[in-house]
């Protein structure tokens, strides 16, 4: 069955862990909540897709573990808090993570976050719907009272 | 958030990033040592330490005798463990469950950065924590979260749960988790500072405004992870309709994050035979 459309997935570069994705992915947050213990990331790390094997995953899910493609993690059922744990299993700091996700080198994520972080203007809506967000209805209405 | 715990563990305070950070908490931790409650209710998320996948409770009410700190991978945070007072928190069970908020009982959990660290920011490194605390946890890392009037209400249920205990304490309420932020996605590092800063002038001025907001709005504008605000309506329901704002610190970033933190006071004063002489709260921006 087809995911079913919600309000949220008009926000981009956004996977929002519903409770539709909570049971799609509940082999991949279990494995990486195995990976809280230190025998566990010895033997993912011995032979990861054995390992994985331990799992009820599907052959995309396994495949995005083993490529360490975060983002299609999360979009597979995934959740961040979950992943965070595989990428302190490989030795990442959440940063190195989350510049992954983004597609920015480490170095330009951290640059951006001093800077103040990523804007939300032109990042709030795919389809253009929300342009201005909570802005929009406040103008919308101060337009109605002229 | 983890890595201003990070930070602490690794005595990081002075350094110049984070001694910007750490330095917007040494006004409140000076009113918290002049406050001295006997109990800190803290509102918090746990983040898949205590809860995996396997249970998602949307609100879990600590009530167990002690707390300790989670292993979060890289073994438990150097902090003392925490004391809980199970008889006032089978107390506000008892009240709120009547209120008709059906909360789940914890009789057993560790407490993950989530909890530890607002401890730290607060109370700073002691050997012994020097109040009891009543964790309380809620759900905002599976979508749906309670909503931000569903948090309000229940705060107001925990007032008055803690009015109605007999015993006279004096109970801070905590209300923490992030201020805007996005950790996850090719949208992460996400930071709307206009949001936050009318956040917090709301949650003194106009909480029940807040209490408006639907989800898709803190998750567009506040970020995915932001949604965790609607843990401050909790605390913010727990205090009067009027309060002070006795302090207010907001910071970007830390590490992935904003931080901010508002301490409130209710106006009037508690009466003699009351408990929660002054509920203060606060809270943390963050997570990294």
């Amino acid at each position: 069955m087809a995911r079913a459309q919600h309000d949220y997935d008009d926000i981009p570069g956004t996977f929002v862990f519903d409770a539709e994705r909570s049971r799609q992915g509940y082999g991949i947050n279990m494995f990486c909540m195995s990976l809280m213990k230190e025998e566990n990331r010895k033997a993912f790390k011995a032979n990861e897709a054995e390992y994985l094997k331990k799992f009820n995953l599907t052959p995309a899910q396994a495949e995005a573990i083993l490529k360490r493609d975060y983002n299609r993690m999360l979009e597979l059922g995934g959740n961040i808090y979950f992943t965070a744990k595989l990428g302190a299993t490989d030795g990442h700091s959440f940063q190195h993570l989350a510049a992954t996700m983004t597609g920015a080198s480490q170095q330009d994520y951290a640059a951006m976050m001093l800077a103040g972080g990523r804007s939300v203007e032109g990042n709030r809506s795919k389809s253009g719907k929300a342009k201005t967000g909570k802005s929009k209805s406040k103008s919308k209405r101060s337009a109605k009272r002229k | 958030m983890p890595a201003i715990g990070a930070a602490l563990d690794n005595g990081k305070t002075e350094e110049p990033y984070w001694k910007r950070v750490f330095s917007g908490f040494e006004k409140s931790k000076a009113w918290m040592a002049k406050t001295k409650p006997d109990v800190a209710i803290v509102v918090y998320n746990d983040h898949a330490s205590a809860f995996s996948v396997e249970m998602i409770p949307t609100f879990a009410l600590g009530c167990a005798a002690e707390f300790p700190p989670a292993d979060e991978g890289w073994g438990p945070r150097p902090v003392p463990v925490l004391k809980g007072d199970p008889q006032l928190a089978a107390h506000i069970a008892q009240s709120v469950i009547l209120d008709e908020f059906d909360l789940t009982i914890v009789n057993k959990m560790e407490v993950d950065h989530g909890l530890t660290v607002p401890m730290n920011l607060l109370f700073g490194t002691p050997k012994a924590w020097p109040c009891r605390v009543i964790p309380l946890a809620v759900n905002v890392v599976m979508y749906p979260p309670p909503t931000g009037h569903r948090c309000y209400m229940l705060g107001k249920a925990i007032r008055k749960a803690v009015e109605s205990y007999p015993e006279d304490l004096k109970v801070v309420i905590f209300g923490t988790g992030g201020l805007s932020h996005q950790i996850s996605g090719p949208r992460a590092g996400l930071i709307n500072s206009k949001w936050d800063k009318s956040f917090l002038d709301n949650l003194t001025k106009d909480p029940k405004k807040l209490t408006r907001i639907p989800h898709i709005d803190y998750m567009r504008e506040a970020g995915a992870e932001g949604i965790e605000m609607v843990m401050w309506l909790i605390m913010r329901g727990a205090l009067d309709d009027k309060v002070d704002e006795v302090y207010r610190f907001y910071t970007v970033p830390a590490s992935n994050t904003a931080v901010g933190h508002i301490i409130l006071e209710n106006r009037r004063k508690a009466k003699s035979k009351q408990a929660a002489a002054r509920k203060a709260t606060h809270r943390i921006a963050s997570k990294g």
